[in-house]
């Protein structure tokens, strides 16, 4: 609808800065959907508690980036690897940095998803009807665990090798399937030149790949079902919130005005 | 639950006793599994008994509700349309599903197969000459390490514990163990000196082989998790599901060359006339003998 009066000079400069958007956001409606995902409404009485889940993605996103440069000079062979994870070390432009964070991200992006869960546990957050993502979810935390697995072969050093024939023997002692699962893991009888490669693209592109799918389901349910409040939660369960809020903290000594004599608890 | 029928409630099963009934079973069959097989066997009765009960009552509690709510849909549902009995659109539906599913099959398989069969084909036998048995004096301990097979390199070096126990009936008998750790594959250590200064280089068409003498007195030990091997690599403490593999061996033109490995669940007696009851190979951690071999009937090719 047109106007009759002139637009300012700001109106039409945050019109054109924002042009690229508006054309993305009528041909794809990309935009409303990320502002859709990132500002939907969740309870008022989620707590720091609740940005776990968020933390172990933001692992998860750190060991891709960091995975994907660490890639670009290494060699999966029994007779380069160690060498090429001594070069990323000591010699490419900051490689002791993304290769420290990538081999400390791994235990990072494990802790968190155990704390994660944890978390889930005791909110009692799996409950219906999201059962189904706290199956995803165990689903990812084996698959991270084979992804860690995997990882801590490539860098060839007698810790890795050595790990590795025991995680191998280990999975060969299961009932019946065993003696198989561990020669398809080998892919051969014995630890051969081939067995490092397979690791190699495991770790990089199958687990990563199925991780990836998985984190997007689990994604999903959780913007299809909503985040829960936690189990103190008033509002969930439609009792009255206090009457009068707990006055905000703003420094570290700060008495609470109470009324002489009367305490009250917050349960209350 | 019964007010407002169809709504987003959970539909939980009611208490039950039996689960706890299960999970007694579960606690006595694995205590079980380390005392007695009686109380497992005990254990394995009580979890079936008290899982079939669990499901019976999970079970028909759910049979009722979609019964009465398929009465419900029948009754103001739609009545079926007279029409098509195979209609052309469910033909095509069928059609491209059927066609898509048979293209990623040709598509996957192969590749599949690719990545999962190397792990299922026998092995190429590997023959390793360790040079000639005068390099190996009757009644003494060698380290021999050696490169198992040319093409894969490095990577196929293995140590195997060599003693020469003199001739028996006129045909040179060797003792040959593997250093594979028969719990999870850690390389034993001889219980004893190694003499490492009095280490011999021998040329052979497989590359260089490294022959050190070693006094292990006190057997083989694993480093990992303390399994313990006496001289003829009978398992005498720790993790260990059986004794040590041993390598097949000739002696050809007064050479010794090794052949495959096998596993031994026994050693009777020791040197040259030890009963070694041999198995097919195993993988470590993987009982041989005894009821537990059950769980591991076949082998993969090795």
């Amino acid at each position: 609808m047109a106007t009759t009066t002139k637009p300012t000079r700001g109106k039409s400069l945050a019109k054109t800065a924002t042009y690229p958007i508006d054309w993305l956001e009528e041909r794809s409606g990309l935009v409303g959907g990320i502002k859709y995902f990132l500002f939907r409404k969740v309870p008022g009485d989620t707590s720091w508690w609740h940005t776990l889940g968020s933390a172990t993605l933001t692992a998860f996103l750190v060991q891709l980036v960091t995975g994907v440069i660490l890639a670009m000079y290494y060699k999966p062979s029994p007779a380069e690897a160690h060498a090429s994870v001594q070069h990323i070390t000591h010699d490419v432009w900051g490689g002791w940095l993304v290769r420290g964070m990538h081999r400390w991200g791994a235990s990072v992006f494990i802790i968190l998803m155990f704390m994660h869960m944890g978390r889930v546990f005791l909110f009692g957050a799996y409950k219906y009807p999201r059962e189904l993502n706290w199956i995803i979810g165990v689903l990812i935390l084996a698959t991270g665990l084979f992804e860690g697995l995997t990882g801590y072969l490539l860098p060839f050093d007698q810790t890795a090798y050595w790990a590795t024939v025991v995680a191998i023997n280990i999975n060969g002692t299961a009932p019946f399937v065993g003696p198989y699962l561990a020669s398809v893991l080998r892919g051969g009888a014995e630890i051969g030149p081939d067995t490092l490669a397979r690791f190699y693209s495991i770790h990089m592109l199958l687990v990563p790949g199925a991780l990836i799918g998985l984190i997007g389901l689990h994604l999903y349910l959780i913007v299809r079902l909503g985040v829960t409040s936690p189990p103190w939660s008033k509002e969930a369960a439609d009792r009255p919130a206090d009457p009068e809020p707990t006055p905000p903290r703003s420094g570290l000594v700060q008495p609470a005005p109470r009324a002489a004599g009367v305490r009250r608890r917050p349960s209350e | 639950m019964e007010e407002r029928p169809g709504d987003d409630r959970p539909q939980l099963p009611s208490p039950s006793i039996w689960p706890v009934g299960f999970a007694i079973g579960v606690v006595c069959l694995l205590v079980g599994l380390v005392v007695s097989w009686w109380v497992a066997a005990a254990g394995a009765v009580l979890a079936l008994i008290f899982a079939f009960l669990w499901v019976r009552d999970v079970t028909s509690g759910r049979d009722q509700a979609p019964a009465a709510s398929a009465d419900e849909a029948t009754g103001d549902g739609a009545p079926p349309e007279q029409g098509e009995r195979f209609p052309r659109s469910k033909f095509l539906e069928a059609a491209t599903l059927g066609l898509g599913a048979l293209i990623g099959a040709i598509v996957t398989l192969p590749a599949l197969a690719a990545a999962l069969v190397p792990g299922f084909r026998k092995q190429q036998a590997h023959k390793v000459d360790l040079g000639p048995l005068s390099d190996f004096p009757e009644g003494e301990w060698r380290i021999a390490t050696f490169i198992r097979d040319p093409a894969q390199g490095e990577i196929s070096r293995r140590t195997a514990f060599i003693r020469n126990n003199g001739p028996l009936n006129g045909v040179p008998d060797v003792t040959v163990i593997s250093n594979r750790c028969a719990h999870v594959g850690c390389p034993v250590q001889p219980g004893g000196p190694v003499f490492e200064k009095e280490e011999k280089t021998i040329k052979t068409a497989n590359g260089p082989v490294m022959l050190t003498p070693v006094l292990p007195a006190a057997g083989f030990i694993c480093p990992c998790h303390g399994g313990s091997y006496d001289q003829e690599g009978n398992r005498i403490a720790g993790p260990p599901v059986r004794g040590l593999d041993r390598y097949e061996f000739a002696v050809v033109n007064g050479r010794l060359v090794l052949g495959n490995l096998y596993s031994v669940t026994k050693v009777d007696g020791a040197g040259k006339t030890a009963e070694i009851h041999k198995v097919e190979l195993h993988g470590p951690g993987q009982h041989a003998d005894g009821v537990e071999s059950w769980l591991y009937p076949v082998q993969p090719p090795h």
